[in-house]
Formats: C-alpha cells, sequence, structure tokens
C-alpha cells in the first residue's frame, strides 16, 4: 500500500513537472497562433477544475456550467469595451449605435471601474450559481433532474443573452481583441503572451485553491455526499449547504476561466452558453479522470488540443472521434485516462496480456483503495 | 372568442409537438430512466426517413400513390428510429442500467456521431443499412422453428443476414441510381414538402386552421392512445410495468427482463421517430434539427413527473398555450388598456425565445413548490 501511495506521488510530480515545463517553454518554442491557442485550453482547465470538484467530487453533474463561463467573459468584455469606448459618439461602445442606444443601460455602469471587474469576474458567476444552486438543492433535486434543471437554465440565459441586442449585442457578442488595455491593443501579440502567463499562473492557482478545498474536512463531506447523501444528511450536516458552497465555488472559477478565455478569443458571445460546449466541459473532466484534479486540467488542454489539430487536417472526422471517446471513456473507462494510470490500470492490461501476474487482493482492500482519493 | 379559440388552436399545435417529442421520452426516462439525449438525434432520423420515403414516392412506380407518403412515412420512420434505437440499447446502453448520468453523456457521444453521421454518409446508404438491419430481424422470425434448433443454426444465422445484406446493398444502389439526391452526402438542409391535401387551411368559425398542425394533433392523439393502451392493456404492456416497478420479482417470475428493456428502448424510440415526422412538416430538416426540441422535451417529462403519461400531456399542453399567449403578446389583445409598466413587461417577453425565458423560468419557480412535478409517483421511497 505505501509503496503504491509514494509511486502516486511519484507519478504526480512527474505530471506537474511536464506541466511547468511545457508552460516555461511553450512562449519561446510555439509560434504566437499556437501560443494563444495553448493559452485559451489552459483558461479551459479553470472551468474543468470546477466541473471536477461538482461533479468528480460531490457527484452533481452541472451541464449549465456556460452560464457562469460567459457571465464571466461578459464582465471582462463589458469592462474592456467601455475602457477603449472614448473615441466613439456619446462615450459608449460603438455597436449600441446600430440599434439606436443613446445611453449606457444602467448595469454597464459599474464596469467602468477595474476594480470592479475583477471582483465581478468570479464573483456575479459565483453569486448566480449559489442562487440557482440553493433553489435547486433546496428542494433535494439531484441527479439526473439536476442535470437537466441547469440545462434548462443554460437555455434560457443564452435566449436572454442572444435576445438583447439593445443591451448586450445579443448573437454578435462583444469583441475584445480590438480593444485598449493600458494603450495596447488587447488583441496584439505582446499582450497575448502576457495573458498566456497570467493563465498559466491562474491555472496552478486553481488547482492549488481547488485541492485545498477538497483536501480537507470539507472534501470529505462532498465525497460523502457524492456517495451517500442521506447517510450524510442523518449523520447531522446540512448537505444543502455544502453543495450550494461548491457549486458557487465551481461558478466561480467557470466565470474566471471564460474571462481569460474572453481575452484571449478576442470576442464573447452567447455561443459560449450552447448546451454542447457545456457537456464537452463535462467530457474533459471525464477523458481526464474525475476526482483527480490534475485530470481535468490535463483532460482539457489535451481534448482541446486534439481537437485543434485534427480540424485541421479532417474537420468532418472530429464529431466521430469526439462521439466515440464519449461512449469509450463511459463504457470502459470511467475513471478516465489519470484514474486508470493511478489506479491499477496499466498492471491489469500487461497481465492481461501475459506479461505479469495479475493482482490478486482482498475485495475490502480493493475497495479501500479505490475510495483513496489521489490529489 | 375567437380570439381565445385561436390561441387556444396554437398553443395545443405547439403542446402537441412538444407531447409526440416527449412521449418517446416519458418512455424512455420515465419506465427506464436512461437519460437519452440522442432522442432529438432519433426525432432527426426520423425526419430524413420522411424526406426518403417521399423521394420514393416521386419515382414514377409510385407516383399515383404520392398523396399517402405521409402514413407511409409514419410506419418508415417508427421502424427506423426504433431499430437504431435497438442498436443502441444493445451495443451501449445495457451496460449502463442504474447510471443515469453515465448514459446522459454516453448518448451525448451517440447524438453526435449520429448528427455527423446524416452529413458525411449518403442518404441512400443510411437507407440501405437500415434495410440491411431490418431483414436481417425479421427473417428469424419468418423463418420456421425448425430450422432455427438444427444443429448447424449458424448456418442458418450466416445464411440471413448474408440475405439482408445483400438486399440492403442492392436496395442502396437502386436508391442511389435512381434518386440522385440522395446519392451524395450533403450537410445542407433537405425540405419536406407536404402533399396538396395538407396545404392550406382549414375553416372554422371564421378561423382558418392550418392543415398541417391538424395532422400533427392527429399523429399525437393517435400515438397517445396507442401507448396508453400499449402499456394498459396489451401483455408485453404489462411485462414493461412489471419490471419498471420491480426487476428482480419479474425477473423470478419468468418475465424476459432483457427482452422488455428491447422493447421499451425500441418503442420509446421509434415515437421519436413519429415525432420527426412531424417535426419535417414544420420546417426544414437538417443535422441539428433534434437539438432544438431535446432540452424542451425533458421539460415536459420533469414538469409532469416521471414516469406519468397524464402528467406529460399535461404539461406539454399547458407549456404550447403558455408559449403562444406569452411569446405571440396574446395577452395585450385580449387585455387591451393593462397598466403601461405590465404591457411593456407582456411585450419585452413577446417573442418566441423570450417567452421561452419565461416558461423556463416558470417551470423553475413551479419546481420549487413541486418538485417532483404535476403528478409524483406515489408511496414511500428511501431517496436514491
Amino acid at each position: 500500500m505505501g509503496n503504491n501511495f509514494k509511486n502516486k506521488r511519484l507519478f504526480t510530480l512527474l505530471i506537474w513537472i511536464v506541466i511547468i515545463a511545457t508552460i516555461i517553454a511553450a512562449p519561446s518554442l510555439l509560434p504566437s497562433f499556437r501560443l494563444n491557442l495553448l493559452g485559451r485550453y489552459l483558461s479551459l482547465a479553470i472551468v474543468a477544475l470546477g466541473v471536477d470538484l461538482i461533479w468528480g467530487f460531490t457527484g452533481l453533474l452541472s451541464l449549465g456550467q456556460g452560464i457562469f463561463f460567459a457571465l464571466g467573459g461578459y464582465c471582462a468584455a463589458m469592462f474592456l469595451q467601455l475602457n477603449s469606448a472614448a473615441g466613439f459618439p456619446n462615450g459608449i461602445p460603438e455597436f449600441f449605435g446600430l440599434y439606436g442606444v443613446q445611453n449606457l443601460p444602467f448595469f454597464w455602469e459599474p464596469f467602468k471601474s477595474p476594480i470592479f471587474t475583477l471582483l465581478a469576474i468570479w464573483l456575479i458567476p459565483s453569486l448566480v450559481a449559489g442562487i440557482l444552486g440553493f433553489l435547486v438543492f433546496r428542494n433535494r433535486i439531484k441527479g439526473v433532474y439536476f442535470s437537466i434543471l441547469t440545462q434548462a437554465a443554460l437555455l434560457v440565459f443564452f435566449n436572454f443573452f442572444n435576445g438583447q441586442q439593445r443591451l448586450i449585442n445579443g448573437t454578435n457578442g462583444l469583441k475584445t481583441d480590438v480593444t485598449k488595455l493600458f494603450g495596447q491593443m488587447v488583441g496584439s501579440d505582446s499582450m497575448q503572451s502576457i495573458f498566456f502567463w497570467i493563465t498559466s499562473l491562474l491555472v496552478i492557482l486553481a488547482w492549488f485553491f481547488t485541492r485545498w478545498v477538497v483536501s480537507d474536512r470539507f472534501g470529505k463531506i462532498l465525497i460523502g455526499i457524492r456517495d451517500d447523501e442521506p447517510r450524510v444528511r442523518f449523520t447531522g450536516y446540512n448537505t444543502t449547504l455544502f453543495k450550494t458552497i461548491v457549486f458557487s465555488i465551481a461558478g466561480g472559477l467557470a466565470g474566471v476561466s471564460g474571462a481569460l478565455y474572453t481575452v484571449q478569443s478576442g470576442i464573447v458571445s452567447p455561443q459560449f452558453m450552447t448546451v454542447p460546449f457545456s457537456i464537452e466541459m463535462v467530457i474533459w473532466v471525464a477523458v481526464g479522470g474525475r476526482g483527480t484534479l490534475l485530470g481535468a486540467i490535463l483532460g482539457a488542454v489535451m481534448i482541446n488540443y486534439a481537437k485543434s489539430l485534427v480540424s485541421e487536417v479532417l474537420p468532418a472526422s472530429w464529431m466521430f472521434i469526439q462521439g466515440g471517446l464519449f461512449i469509450l471513456v463511459v463504457t470502459c473507462l470511467p475513471e478516465g485516462i489519470l484514474g486508470w494510470l493511478q489506479g491499477n490500470g496499466p498492471r491489469n492490461l500487461l497481465a492481461r496480456l501475459g506479461l505479469t501476474r495479475p493482482i490478486t487482493t482482498y475485495p475490502s482492500l480493493k475497495e479501500k483503495d479505490k475510495d483513496e482519493v489521489i490529489l | 372568442m375567437q380570439l381565445i379559440l385561436e390561441s387556444l388552436f396554437n398553443g395545443v399545435a405547439i403542446g402537441s409537438v412538444l407531447l409526440i417529442a416527449a412521449l418517446g421520452l416519458a418512455i424512455v426516462f420515465g419506465l427506464m430512466g436512461v437519460i437519452n439525449l440522442a432522442h432529438g438525434e432519433l426525432m432527426m432520423l426520423g425526419a430524413y426517413s420522411t424526406y426518403v420515403t417521399q423521394l420514393v414516392f416521386k419515382t414514377p412506380l409510385l407516383q399515383p400513390f404520392y398523396n399517402c407518403y405521409v402514413i407511409v412515412s409514419l410506419i418508415v420512420a417508427f421502424l427506423v428510429a426504433g431499430i437504431v434505437g435497438i442498436l443502441l440499447e444493445r451495443s451501449i446502453i445495457r451496460r449502463l442500467y442504474g447510471n443515469p448520468l453515465e448514459t446522459l453523456l454516453a448518448t451525448w457521444g451517440v447524438s453526435l456521431i449520429l448528427q455527423q453521421f446524416v452529413r458525411s454518409v449518403p442518404l441512400a446508404y443510411a437507407s440501405g443499412f437500415i434495410i440491411t438491419i431490418l431483414i436481417g430481424l425479421i427473417l428469424p422470425l419468418i423463418i420456421p422453428k425448425k430450422v432455427h434448433h438444427h444443429s448447424r443454426a449458424y448456418v442458418v444465422k450466416a445464411g440471413v443476414w448474408g440475405i439482408s445484406v445483400l438486399f440492403g446493398l442492392l436496395s442502396a444502389n437502386w436508391l442511389a441510381t435512381s434518386i440522385s439526391r440522395i446519392g451524395r452526402a450533403s450537410a445542407r438542409n433537405v425540405d419536406v414538402t407536404a402533399p396538396m391535401w395538407m396545404r392550406g387551411g382549414f375553416d372554422f368559425l371564421g378561423i382558418t386552421f392550418p392543415v398541417t398542425r391538424l395532422v400533427i394533433i392527429i399523429i399525437t392523439i393517435i400515438s397517445v392512445f396507442s401507448v396508453t393502451w400499449f402499456l394498459n392493456q396489451s401483455v408485453w404492456g404489462m411485462r414493461i410495468r412489471a419490471v419498471t416497478q420491480n426487476r428482480e420479482m419479474s425477473e423470478c417470475l419468468g418475465i424476459a427482463t432483457n427482452k422488455v428493456d428491447v422493447l421499451t428502448f425500441g418503442i420509446g424510440s421509434g415515437l421519436a421517430g413519429v415525432a420527426g415526422v412531424a417535426v419535417s412538416l414544420l420546417g426544414s430538416v437538417g443535422p441539428n434539427v433534434g437539438g432544438s426540441y431535446i432540452v424542451g422535451c425533458f421539460m415536459v417529462v420533469v414538469l409532469g413527473g416521471v414516469g406519468n403519461l397524464l402528467g406529460t400531456i399535461i404539461a406539454s399542453f399547458s407549456i404550447g398555450i403558455m408559449t403562444d399567449l406569452i411569446g405571440a403578446g396574446r395577452l395585450i389583445s385580449i387585455w387591451p388598456d393593462m397598466p403601461t409598466p405590465l404591457a411593456s413587461t407582456v411585450d419585452f417577453f413577446a417573442t418566441t425565445s423570450m417567452a421561452r425565458v419565461l416558461i423556463f423560468a416558470l417551470i423553475v419557480v413551479f419546481l420549487q413548490f413541486r418538485p417532483s412535478g404535476l403528478f409524483p409517483q406515489k408511496g414511500r421511497m428511501v431517496e436514491n
């Protein structure tokens, strides 16, 4: 057992060395286009960490993380639009002119302040998530009903943002790449490489944060909720509160991720709130390994990178590959890649090929092994 | 009066599309506990099979019967979607019973594959594939039992599949050559043209009701009645309900639960196909046509109470009527001198998409008071 544990530690360390080496080496090795893509995918890793927190640890499958992702993106984009709106008529962003809007809608006002924006990027999504979560969890709506409700909520937000041209430019979204920050174009290469560094830093911070969240008693309760919620409740814990808190943390992470993604992709639009995108987030975690925070990061970056590479060569085949990957992971590899590697996967595979002896152990020991969460 | 009648009709029309789409889901989700996110794509397959049927009926041989292609396409769509559903159940969902969240993810993968499938495989060959499987499944039922129990049953099996592959290939080839439009793969949306008798309107009390809408309402009524009859009166329906209530006990009493699973899922999927026919009559058919219905369907099922057909029916009609009342801004025409702030609020929500926003929000609020829908399952059960 102890030996196994040490191995896993070593393994995790190894992955971290690879990740950090990639982050340090990438800016000098990759052309700016690829670097930008890598930065975007790293920012998606943050939302994946949130999904892992609520799904992998707490067992809440949210199909509406796109709401919080897009909200964060909109917060950042609104600030950037206002920041560079000085030259336009009425001193408000250009697109308002298209719809004949003269005055800034009231909710845009606070986004003139950079400090408010920095707070809003994570605070607004987590508040929205908290309220939504509280309303749902209070009634003990859970399992698939929770998933369906979050998906419906996603659709509500999508339709709302998509239809309101006069408030937030509707389906066209808000562009950020032609806006200015500190006198520089946000879309310029130098700015983008700064954003890459910020993203990398925040991914590591988010990992430490989520690890801290799950490492203590709090994390044990989350896992308890996932495995047997009534039991946790009968023991005297208020599971609604715990679920609401963790859902709102995930919302905040999604918001940060959305803001970083927006400044790097150059636009935020209601497309961030479409159903497929939110389900994809879940898949990154499923492929990487749910309940292993590192798996979420790896899954998000690897799948997205694969997606862009495959789409460049064979645009039509990505849907097949992605669909097949879903089915394969769910049916054959429920613990995800990292979970498989950290568990006895490789040894079992070798054993099946006849290269080593299969591990025989007592079922109870096996159960213990499964429950041990590797961070 | 006229206004109310018209509004009611529109609401019922919207509701009946929702109901026919949600009916299959209510069976699959309500009775089997499987979240089938590919339900929308099964509808899409039903819509495409309507399109193919229509084209087949345009060939010289079947031209005289063109007017009744819609009725034939109902059967075709049911079979196509049902077969794909059965394949899905046997290959993937069977492994995931009892894990609704996993079925959700796996069926999402299936839906992606199906979407891309209709984009990149010519419809003629897709039809050939379905025909192969259909014949392969039906032939063993026709062949006398004696042959089956012969010591060389595998030869018979191979022969059956050989024949069906041959038939499939031949029919695919025939379709591809005689109808050039489906001989090539295309990602474009296609249009199903309604036969003559379905165009135009039907005048009643000074209001014109579009005939297509009436046809959809009739299809929905027939499907609902046959499903109710099947589940409540037929032997297999009884078995399905027995397995839903207690799988182990049913198995002990000799019910072939495996067969019941296949049948239930097949019927649920087949109904999705029938819904696809209705959808194809309303607008153009594309690979993404199912995606726009799926969330609405789930809301209907959840609002109605899972596993309750009556709840599903009431939920879909009330959502339909609400959509029409809010989305078309009828509240203002019903009550013209509404106070201004209220009127501007009503006006704000008077588009289809904003009406959806409001209705979904209202459903979420409603679930605050009745967490398990209109008609919750009775009885005291431990959670989970």
